[in-house]
């Protein structure tokens, strides 16, 4: 685990630089691991198996927005899992059960399954439905549909900068929603 | 959604994230306590007995008590503001210790049967009305600040912020108050920060949810 921990460390102080390689192989990492972290809090707690791919979504995007709280030289590995145990007790909650989870409960996995990148999920689909045809048509793009920024700003006939932004508040919206669940 | 394509769309999200909270509540609550003292200084301003006041022992010790909350809180609301902190909610006890110790000192000093009027004291409203008041920018900026936080728990954080800025408010309207007495501190005082102290943690839980 600590060759992980030393991996992580790297990427995120490259991503944090603007490495946009080191950012999507980081997640990607991440993703698998959390995968493992949050399959064996489900087993563990109820919460359905087919609950976990969602929670791992909304753990990562979650790490992406609050990626400026990480301490450089704080265990990455330490700060997402506590990031996806945050995630994975508002999923307890929002399907009606209320459970108090020792913070040891989330530690760290040793058995890692195959990374499954194109793993699909629906609570984020969902929450992307309702945004605002701005900010979902910007999100669907660079997503769902593969799409560059510049493709996508082109199709969507405005500027990247006006992409950019709809990008971000559309992420930021799907945060909200899906936070705003929970409750 | 795939993962995948979710990846996709981060990483291809450059905004720039927000200040990391620390930074955020320094830029935040300097502005603001300056603001909540002036506010003091013009509606009630501070006791012009100041002086005399400084040299009796209960006016600093409640001055020291209020600075103990603020501190504490502040201290704690950064650790809850961190996905993985867990604040030492020990340190909590700090302020009522010096507190319970001011008050042994008191009922020492001074005779059973002023207890009473010292306990209730001449302000007790002004006290549970100005507090909340000098309270209120404080709080406000701390849980600005916060947005930009992953509190673990945003109950907790928000609470811990109206502890702090409780801490701010009773410090400021401590400058202004002829009510020494730790008794009266210690019945009062309480009383006006825990509301506080709620406001932070109901508003808290909803507007720091992430």
């Amino acid at each position: 685990m600590h060759d992980r921990e030393a991996e992580w460390t790297g990427l995120m102080r490259a991503a944090l630089g603007g490495d946009d390689q080191a950012y999507r192989r980081l997640l990607r990492s991440l993703a698998a691991a959390l995968r493992a972290s949050v399959g064996s809090f489900a087993s563990r707690t109820g919460l359905a198996a087919g609950d976990v791919e969602d929670v791992v979504q909304e753990t990562l995007l979650a790490i992406h927005l609050k990626r400026a709280t990480w301490r450089d030289g704080e265990p990455v590995g330490a700060w997402a899992r506590a990031i996806a145990r945050n995630k994975s007790i508002d999923a307890l909650r929002r399907r009606g059960r209320h459970m108090h989870v020792p913070v040891d409960a989330f530690a760290e996995t040793l058995a890692a399954p195959e990374p499954e990148s194109h793993v699909s999920a629906r609570d984020i689909e969902r929450c992307l439905a309702a945004l605002p045809e701005g900010q979902r048509a910007a999100v669907r793009a660079v997503s769902v549909d593969q799409m560059s920024l510049a493709d996508a700003a082109r199709k969507l006939a405005i500027t990247e900068g006006a992409l950019r932004v709809a990008l971000h508040r559309g992420l930021k919206s799907l945060a909200r929603r899906a936070a705003g669940e929970a409750t | 959604m795939r993962t995948d394509n979710l990846i996709d769309a981060l990483v291809a999200d450059r905004a720039s994230p927000q200040p990391p909270p620390g930074r955020a509540l320094a830029l935040w609550l300097a502005p603001a306590v300056a603001a909540a003292g002036l506010l003091m200084l013009v509606t009630l301003g501070i006791r012009p007995d100041i002086g005399a006041a400084a040299a009796d022992w209960r006016f600093p010790l409640k001055i020291l008590i209020m600075t103990a909350t603020l501190a504490t809180g502040l201290w704690l609301v950064w650790v809850a503001a961190h996905p993985t902190g867990r604040p030492a909610l020990a340190a909590l006890a700090a302020a009522p210790l010096l507190l319970i110790g001011g008050m042994a000192a008191e009922v020492i000093a001074v005779p059973p049967g002023d207890w009473a009027t010292r306990a209730i004291g001449t302000n007790a409203l002004s006290c549970l009305l100005s507090i909340p008041a000098f309270s209120a920018v404080p709080l406000a900026a701390a849980l600005s600040a916060l947005r930009s936080a992953a509190p673990a728990s945003p109950t907790a954080a928000g609470a811990l912020a109206g502890l702090a800025a409780g801490g701010i408010g009773g410090a400021l309207y401590g400058l202004h108050c002829f009510d020494d007495s730790p008794l009266f501190v210690a019945i009062w005082y309480p009383v006006a920060i825990a509301m506080v102290t709620a406001a932070g943690a109901l508003i808290g839980r909803r507007v720091l949810r992430w």
